[in-house]
């Protein structure tokens, strides 16, 4: 869906919103102006920031650790309230986000707008004053990914949308690391990687049981262009692509048998997921017989598998 | 007062109190932030 054409929902969900609050109908609640942050996504986010400041060698103050963590989270609460802010159109057709405090005329949007605003410019500035110039150039960076690169240019033109705006979740595990040592290595960089490859499977086990909220939306994910076949089959290749470079750490000698081994079992684990999403029950379209319950393991899955992964790296080096 | 009325000012004080501690979490921080780095020195 264009912007253009989505303008009517949105002016539609700032006219309820501008009724319900002359009518004294809806206050906004204290939950709603949470809610505009996605503390879930925000748990991922913060704890591959806080992995990479673990294993990242070298010393930080635990204050200024704590900050940087406090920092990624803000960051990525401000990115999410801007990605609702834009995408208040589209979420009013979705009936995932249709109840979202924008669309459902709890906040208004421009109010959404500069708390995103305000929280991204305070997460870098002290991001900077806490760290070092570096993690903050690489958090707003990670920012102006997610919000310019993937909200506002990817996601509503290409199919490739998740590929390449995901890096935008990859960021964190570097910004981490960045905050202790003041510089980024080989290892970040793998972190990064990990993250980037893992994104594509992991969103689109997701996009293909909302497949029927992203085509009304008109969202351009990969089942909507290109059909759930090609889609599963993407999948697996993604997944084929991860197991490898999630074992790197471990071949360049940064991590031991213990990450090694949990690598490669959390590989086989999301293989067979992904396997068994490709051989699902499908009719001739190669819609699912079977409501998507591969596509929903596998989703969950994929969830357990970052955390896990990413638990593994300082176990590794504090007991391996 | 209505319960409507009653209710806009509960949510309201909800969301004073949660500003105050955000604002009283940000001095308290920057406090931190600056001994740390004035120990540093």
């Amino acid at each position: 869906m264009s912007r253009a054409a989505g303008i009517d929902l949105a002016d539609e969900a700032e006219r309820s919103s501008l009724s319900a609050s002359s009518s004294g109908e809806q206050e906004t609640e204290l939950r709603d102006w949470i809610a505009l942050l996605k503390p879930r996504v925000m748990s991922l986010v913060v704890f591959t920031g806080m992995i990479g400041l673990v294993i990242a060698p070298g010393h930080l103050n635990p204050v200024l650790g704590f900050t940087a963590v406090l920092c990624i989270a803000v960051a990525a609460g401000a990115c999410g309230a801007i990605n609702m802010w834009y995408d208040r159109d589209i979420d009013a057709v979705m009936r995932r986000t249709r109840n979202r405090p924008i669309p459902a005329g709890r906040i208004p949007a421009p109010a959404a707008l500069g708390y995103g605003i305000v929280l991204a410019a305070g997460s870098v500035l002290i991001m900077g004053i806490a760290t070092n110039l570096t993690a903050a150039a690489v958090l707003a960076l990670s920012i102006f990914f997610y919000v310019v690169i993937y909200t506002m240019w990817l996601k509503r033109r290409t199919p490739q949308n998740i590929v390449i705006g995901g890096a935008a979740g990859a960021f964190p595990a570097v910004v981490g690391w960045a905050a202790v040592t003041g510089s980024i290595s080989l290892v970040p960089l793998i972190l990064f990687a990990i993250v980037f490859f893992w994104t594509p499977p992991h969103f689109w086990a997701l996009a293909l049981w909302a497949n029927d909220d992203y085509r009304r939306a008109g969202v351009p994910m990969l089942p909507v262009t290109a059909g759930a076949r090609e889609t599963r089959r993407q999948i697996l290749l993604y997944t084929v692509v991860l197991v490898p470079v999630s074992l790197i750490p471990w071949a360049i000698g940064f991590s031991g048998r213990i990450y090694a081994v949990t690598a490669l079992l959390l590989g086989i684990g999301f293989l067979v997921h992904a396997w068994l999403i490709v051989r699902d029950r499908q009719d001739m379209t190669g819609v699912s017989l079977t409501n998507d319950a591969p596509a929903k393991a596998a989703f969950k899955f994929s969830i357990v598998y970052l955390f896990v992964l990413f638990a593994a790296l300082p176990i590794d080096r504090l007991i391996g | 007062m209505s319960s409507d009325d009653a209710e806009r000012e509960r949510r309201r004080r909800t969301r004073n109190i949660a500003m105050l501690i955000v604002l009283l979490g940000l001095a308290a921080l920057f406090f931190a932030i600056t001994l740390v780095k004035l120990t540093k020195i």
